[in-house]
């Protein structure tokens, strides 16, 4: 139990559930939003993948990081208009125009790398995102080191959830985006284009799964290799079944599956006689059991995964 | 009353080959309830549509107070003051009953949703109207009768000065349409003016201050309703006299199907308790009742899709277990079921494949479905039982409600069945179908057949039935004869009041 307590009481620990929340954080706001509104969006994976190489390859070539980061949010909101496209003009099938644009999209993100970038031993590197050191706060014994060490994008992400859960529970437009995914028609009765508010919400919330991409190659580490988004994509869409399409519990979510994993990370290198890959399943497996958990009380939008024509029931 | 607030002038709407409305013009008086009455098909809600902006109109012009409304915009619509209530809901079930009503009324950029002035209107409109609603429920956790309420409260919460309700009955008991048409009445006594869309005489004749007559599209009659009467409207909506048919007396023969004590629980909650009846061949005994008694477990245990949990049940003077719908098939049982797009027929389907579903075995050959024969068979029906608008290999979803139901009707009787369990076989038709469904039910009555009616329409069961019997949370009354049952009898049966039957039910 002492190895338990040890690794709970290291301040790396917490500065590391931070730091792989982060991306989880931007990808599932950005899922969520789309769900809002009644789009399913399984792109997130491929665009996740593409943001982090578009990201990584403006910095690569001179552009400032904040300048990364938008780009790879421009390249998102492109995908985000082509999955609008093929779900909602032609109220395509959400899964299948989801997987697609992950397929495209992943593919098209080494394929760009590779045109541009040589195939070497060793990958090209970036200056990343350092740590801001925040006066007074980040040199607090170990809460300056647990809490305050983090990257701008890390408490970019933190701010962008709560404005999100404000805007869609306390806004006219958030409204409207409820009312979207619950029930279309009635939306449009009361004067809100349906047609409008999904695009939106799938074209914005493109753009944030992209800058979750972002941060694994310009803060979490410097270069870019075709893998590395590693399925966080699908534990996004995970995570926003977990937090019952709420922004608030979706922060919440994505900390406490990075709590498991970093715990993990931890675990392994002082049990010994253990393979590894049993810690390594150990996040999933209790997401698995969360999910089940929490899940059973979750309310779909109704609308989720229907395709809105005019004039139909 | 005599101020216009409406003008509906010359409106003609075509799709297609269809000419839906044909130079329609009515009006609408300040605090006049206008009933339109019409068929299913006659352009009720094609004109509705047009009013509300949904559709644009050919020809003709809508005004309000005078001034004309531009067509094809909704939100001109809600400008100047009209509500539509649909017949399906236009509402989100996971969201609250504000969140419902306030949805579109803001300006979509605005920071921060006044959520407590929209409160605090809501309220008062709610309490205005009588129409009691809690602003912060769930939407879905609510009955059918209270979201409408909703549905009608959205529309006011815009200003709406004229209502118009699309069938408002159609998914209401009786008591809430009741109280529904209590309210209406109520609120035309404070101003507004309402128009609502119906095929019921019973309620265009007991709220309407005025009816329009709709018929092929066309304004056929409009008739005060001081000054008309149930019979004149019928043949006016219908075009020909429509007579609904008659019961011709007939002697029952042996016991087909006997109940006794019989009991069905579910999840723990009693459905039905000590349930009894016995029906003979060539009887249509009728099961009346305000929907929610027990008549959907009712039907269920004799159609072989649920069990039961006590009691016997004798089938042609033999007790049997619990039946499967197989046995219920097998044993020449015809079922119309009460829900006839969700259990009925499958939609997807087409009308042959619908027609020898319950019957595969007889419709294969070597392993594989007889289409030819399905197709035969599918055209039978369709001749036989006047299936307007299909072919057998049209898909079944395209019928109207009235059409499914005399397929269903035909899938059934074409077997001869001994016994049909029939249970609201009428409801949501129209008059002309509703009359064919009945000579249909007592023509297989005259053929031998025993038919079990299940039902909360007073006039069917009045009309259909030999003897009835009231089912009242989950408990059958003792039965009494049709002739010494009336509207204030079965009323009183209905709510479980049963001490005026002992002796009916005794007479010989």
């Amino acid at each position: 139990m002492s190895v338990v307590f040890d690794i709970l009481a290291s301040a790396g620990l917490w500065a590391a559930i931070l730091r792989i929340a982060t991306p989880l954080i931007f990808g599932t706001l950005g899922a969520l939003l789309c769900e809002r509104a009644g789009v399913l969006n399984l792109g997130i994976e491929g665009i996740m993948t593409f943001g982090a190489m578009i990201g990584w390859l403006a910095v690569f070539h001179g552009a400032d990081l904040w300048t990364g980061v938008l780009v790879a949010a421009i390249s998102g909101t492109l995908f985000g208009v082509l999955h609008s496209l093929l779900t909602v003009t032609l109220g395509l099938s959400q899964h299948v125009s989801g997987l697609g644009v992950t397929l495209f999209a992943s593919s098209f993100s080494y394929y760009v790398f590779r045109l541009v970038v040589p195939v070497a031993g060793t990958p090209p590197t970036v200056m990343p995102f350092q740590p801001i050191d925040i006066p007074a706060l980040s040199s607090l014994p170990f809460i300056g080191p647990a809490f305050f060490t983090q990257t701008a994008p890390t408490y970019l992400a933190i701010v962008i959830a709560l404005i999100m859960g404000y805007i869609i529970f306390r806004t006219p437009v958030g409204l409207a985006i409820r009312m979207t995914g619950e029930n279309p028609h009635a939306a449009e009765a009361q004067g809100v284009n349906p047609m409008k508010v999904r695009y939106g919400a799938v074209i914005a919330g493109s753009a944030l799964m992209a800058v979750g991409g972002a941060f694994l190659t310009l803060s979490a580490f410097n270069s870019f290799f075709p893998t590395m988004v590693q399925g966080r994509g699908w534990i996004c869409i995970a995570l926003v079944v977990f937090a019952s399409w709420r922004p608030g519990r979706a922060l919440f979510g994505a900390l406490l599956f990075a709590f498991f994993d970093a715990f993990q990370l931890r675990l392994q290198t002082v049990v010994e006689g253990v393979p590894y890959q049993i810690f390594l399943m150990t996040p999933y497996i209790l997401s698995i059991f969360a999910l089940a958990l929490m899940a059973r009380r979750a309310r779909v939008p109704q609308a989720l995964m229907q395709p809105y024509r005019r004039g139909e029931r | 009353m005599t101020t216009p607030v409406l003008d509906i002038i010359g409106v003609s709407k075509r799709f297609g080959d269809n000419l839906a409305n044909d130079g329609i013009s009515m009006s609408l008086g300040k605090g006049e309830i206008v009933a339109l009455l019409g068929e299913n098909g006659a352009g009720k809600t094609t004109l509705m549509s047009i009013l509300f902006g949904h559709y644009v109109p050919d020809d003709g012009q809508i005004r309000i107070d005078g001034e004309e409304l531009p067509p094809g915009k909704p939100r001109a619509a809600i400008g100047a003051g009209v509500g539509m209530v649909h017949q399906h809901f236009s509402l989100a079930s996971n969201l609250t009953v504000l969140e419902n009503v306030m949805t579109g009324t803001e300006q979509l950029w605005k920071l921060r949703s006044a959520t407590e002035e929209a409160r605090k209107k809501l309220v008062g409109i709610a309490e205005r109207f009588g129409l009691k609603v809690d602003p912060d429920a769930r939407l879905g956790d609510l009955s059918v009768g209270e979201q409408q309420r909703v549905e009608i409260l959205k529309a006011l919460y815009n200003d709406a000065r004229i209502l118009i309700l699309d069938e408002p009955t159609a998914v209401l008991t009786n008591i809430e349409a009741e109280r529904m048409f209590a309210t209406l009445k109520d609120m035309a006594r404070q101003g507004l003016s309402l128009i609502f869309i119906s095929h019921k005489l019973d309620e265009v004749m007991a709220a309407a201050h005025r009816i329009v007559v709709l018929r092929g599209g066309k304004v056929v009659a409009e008739r005060k309703a001081s000054e008309t009467n149930k019979a004149e409207l019928a043949e006016l909506m219908v075009g020909r006299r429509v007579t609904r048919p008659v019961r011709e007396p007939s002697t029952p023969g042996a016991v087909v199907l006997e109940l006794r004590d019989l009991g069905v629980r579910i999840g723990g909650v009693e459905r039905l308790k000590n349930v009894g009846f016995v029906l003979r061949e060539g009887e249509v005994l009728g099961i009346i009742g305000v929907s929610g008694n027990g008549q959907a477990p009712l039907a269920r245990v004799l159609s072989g899709t649920l069990a039961r949990t006590s009691g016997e049940l004798l089938l042609y003077g033999e007790a049997v277990g619990n039946l499967s719908v197989g046995d219920v098939v097998d044993a020449g049982i015809g079922r119309i079921p009460e829900d006839r797009n969700g259990e009925g027929a499958i939609g997807e389907m087409s009308i042959w494949e619908n027609a020898v579903l319950e019957r595969l075995p007889a419709y294969s050959r070597n392993g594989l479905v007889d289409r030819k024969a399905g197709m035969a068979f599918a055209k039978s029906i369709i001749d036989a039982f006047d299936v307007r608008g299909g072919t057998p290999a049209s898909g079944t979803r395209l019928l109207s409600g009235g059409n499914m139901q005399k397929l269903i009707l035909g899938r059934n009787l074409s077997h001869r069945p001994r016994i049909l369990i029939a249970a609201q076989p009428a409801r949501g038709l129209d008059e002309g179908a509703v009359a064919a469904v009945h000579a249909r039910i007592l023509e297989a009555r005259k053929a031998g057949t025993a038919v079990l009616l299940i039902s909360e329409d007073l006039d069917e069961v009045i009309s259909l039935a030999d003897r009835i019997q009231a089912i009242v949370g989950g408990r059958l009354s003792p039965p009494v004869n049709a002739e010494e049952a009336d509207a204030r009898l079965l009323g009183l049966m209905m709510s479980g009041d049963w001490s005026h039957i002992a002796e009916a039910a005794h007479a010989p």
